[in-house]
């Protein structure tokens, strides 16, 4: 067995921010932010945690039905959704809270889904956030059917002689999900057809209780090279290594140099979903080891050291929070049931007989009944 | 090449003429292709070759690759990426090679393409039409002579058409092109040599209304696809008047022409190739009965394929319905 797939080796990860909080340079991936922006990337990051915990307690009482907890992985996806431009479209899996905020996806949009309420609902051109797929790898093949839409807009606004805005799709996917064959699929076609679009897979580790060295023998990045595109591995508790590494990926795909693999190396910290005990299957020491590692404290680190935010920047952002919790509960519980005529709703655009019968009859036996 | 393209493209300006299903299919993908600019078409083989039943012939010489795209060969990316094509604004028509090679894209169709849009309250359309050419006959080998259309059928989200002559096969395919749901559209490929008259002006009935294709008073044949053919055949050679009605649409039913004609005749017997258990013919016998009960004078009765895989083709005729199995089974309900 290759110890590589599962260890991050210094020299083949890309890293800005070191788990201690001291600033990297990579030749390959210059950043250069604001201190604004870098006390906004924080704050994304605080509220994406302390969001992603109240839907996890809300589930604990019985409000959601299930909740797939983002913990650890904030990095992961602020840094790659800030990356994101306003045209480009994302297809998550069902994880990327974090992505949905960056694209301004009412948090309580996603809850509806996990409280029952629908199935998603939420405009996908509205916020270039397509709805979350469950079927593990399916919305990387979505992704590449819309880069390959993109590519042909290009081509039909160029025969008019304007300049296409040269936007891109972003898949987001697991490690589990390397082993499905719509993702392998997707890279087939997304190589051939030279797709604007971002392969960004996090790696997590488990796929539910199934360690990574279950899906792969090699580090997953490379697997790219052997579809024809680049594969990179990126520390994905660092939000500046994830925001400049896709950053560097959506140019590339907007420039006609076609799809590339981001591989984020990072830690699922609670269980898969609410419904799992991560106990049962991996040791807490490596829970432990991760922490070390955490994505917010880094930052926080290096805000303080270098006093780009002061006590006062990180108290606004706790009070921010705290309000944010609040509302965010208060909203959930005041969700409504659907009506019943919404289960035959938007099944089909175009009038359908049968629907139309059940539907009916429904209406029916349910008036049938003393209130 | 271009003898064999040369009376589509002329299809429309010559008004009408002698097609065969396999042309009239072409041309009325050239027509919505000519029509609206969203349309593209991919598949395993569609390009140079044409499609290995040349349905698609000439078209990516006319349209160019970027609307008529040769994929990769597998069948789960071809229905993924057509539906990321449709999330772009695009209007998929999706060749799956042959019926048994549709399974492995059976997951992008019942888990997203039936789906969708539902799962946006609506916000998302996905006008992708999924082209099966469909059942035996023509002496193939395995995985290339199935019916799997009770799959589709059973799966919410989705509608299933099944053409039977060239005239529905010109019109149905456009129908299903501007349709805004998903649309498997069934192609029964040994009739693609049958010929028939097209009229590019007189559009056939909508997608979603079966036909009564042959008048009778004394029983009604219910067939689809390959069947419609078979059962008029049988019909014709019987003595006794016999109702044939071409479903065209398998889900949703169009149940008012069919229970307008089995009040009328009394009798039914559903004719299709699938195994006749969990097949379409059960839900249409208990649909009949349920509404039909007091018009009845027999049990509804099925004709079918056994409950085998599809065999080998030396086989397939003992298999696949023909006029004697349909007419014993109206020799049962008639003699009830």
């Amino acid at each position: 067995m290759t110890v590589d797939a599962h260890t991050a080796r210094d020299a083949e990860l890309v890293q800005l921010l070191t788990p201690e909080g001291e600033r990297l340079e990579h030749p390959d991936y210059p950043l250069n932010l604001s201190d604004q922006q870098l006390r906004e990337l924080y704050r994304d990051l605080v509220i994406v945690r302390a969001l992603d915990l109240e839907s996890v307690a809300l589930t604990r009482r019985g409000e959601l039905g299930l909740w797939p907890s983002l913990l650890g992985q904030e990095a992961a996806q602020i840094g790659s959704g800030r990356a994101l431009g306003a045209a480009d479209m994302v297809f998550p899996t069902y994880r990327e809270h974090g992505v949905a905020y960056c694209r301004g996806l009412p948090w309580l949009d996603i809850l509806k889904l996990f409280r029952g309420v629908n199935h998603a609902g939420w405009d996908p051109k509205e916020f270039g956030f397509h709805l979350y797929t469950i079927v593990i790898g399916s919305q990387t093949l979505h992704a590449t059917g819309y880069a390959m839409g993109i590519q042909r807009d290009a081509h039909a606004i160029a025969e008019k002689g304007e300049t296409a805005i040269g936007d891109a799709a972003l898949a987001y996917f697991g490690d589990g999900a390397t082993s499905q064959g719509d993702v392998n699929e997707s890279f087939v076609w997304a190589a051939v057809y030279n797709a604007p679009l971002v392969f960004f897979c996090q790696n997590n580790q488990w796929a539910i209780s199934e360690p990574l060295e279950r899906q792969t023998r090699i580090p997953l990045y490379r697997r790219a090279q052997g579809f024809g595109f680049p594969g990179v591995r990126v520390d994905g508790n660092d939000v500046l290594a994830c925001l400049a590494v896709t950053r560097r990926a959506l140019d590339r795909a907007r420039t006609g140099e076609g799809p590339s693999l981001i591989e984020a190396f990072t830690y699922r910290m609670g269980a898969h979903t609410t419904t799992d005990d991560p106990t049962r299957y991996r040791h807490s020491d490596e829970l432990e080891a991760w922490k070390l590692k955490d994505p917010i404290a880094r930052v926080k680190a290096y805000l303080s050291r270098t006093g780009l935010a002061n006590a006062a920047f990180f108290e606004e952002v706790e009070a921010q929070v705290a309000e944010a919790v609040v509302e965010l509960r208060a909203a959930c519980l005041a969700l409504p049931d659907p009506p019943p005529q919404a289960i035959f709703q938007h099944v089909y655009a175009a009038p359908h007989r049968l629907l139309e019968e059940e539907q009916a009859a429904y209406e029916t036996y349910l008036a049938g009944f003393h209130d | 090449m271009t003898e064999v393209t040369a009376p589509q493209t002329q299809a429309r300006e010559a008004g009408t003429q002698t097609l065969t299903m396999a042309k009239a299919l072409n041309a009325g993908l050239r027509r919505a292709m000519e029509d609206d600019a969203k349309v593209v078409l991919m598949g395993e083989d569609i390009g140079k070759l044409g499609g290995v039943f040349r349905i698609t012939d000439g078209l990516q010489r006319d349209f160019g690759e970027g609307r008529v795209i040769d994929t990769p060969l597998a069948e789960s990316g071809i229905v993924g990426t057509a539906i990321g094509m449709a999330l772009r604004g695009y209007r998929p028509v999706c060749e799956i090679q042959f019926d048994g090679f549709v399974f492995p894209a059976a997951d992008q169709i019942i888990t997203q393409l039936a789906k969708m849009r539902l799962r946006s309250l609506g916000k998302v359309e996905l006008p992708v039409v999924v082209r099966i050419p469909c059942g035996g006959g023509i002496g193939a080998v395995e995985h290339h002579s199935e019916s799997p259309e009770a799959y589709f059928a059973h799966t919410a989200g989705l509608r299933v058409v099944a053409c039977a002559n060239p005239v529905d096969a010109y019109w149905m395919i456009q129908q299903a092109i501007a349709c805004p749901d998903p649309v498997i559209f069934f192609e029964p490929k040994r009739r693609y040599w049958d010929k028939a008259v097209v009229d590019p002006e007189v559009p056939a009935a909508p997608m979603g209304d079966a036909r009564v294709v042959r008048e009778g008073t004394d029983a009604t044949l219910l067939a689809y696809g390959p069947m419609v053919k078979t059962c008029l055949e049988a019909a014709e050679a019987d003595e006794r008047s016999l109702e044939v009605v071409d479903l065209r649409s398998l889900s949703p039913l169009d149940t008012e022409t069919l229970f307008a004609s089995v009040r009328k005749t009394g009798r039914c017997v559903v004719v299709h190739e699938a195994p006749v258990f969990g097949g379409l013919g059960g839900e249409i016998a208990a649909r009949v009965t349920e509404s039909c009960f007091y018009h009845l004078e027999a049990p509804v009765l099925r004709v079918g394929g056994f409950a085998t895989p599809y065999p080998a083709s030396r086989l397939e005729d003992h298999y696949l319905p023909d006029l004697d199995r349909i007419l014993d089974a109206v020799d049962r309900t008639c003699a009830w």
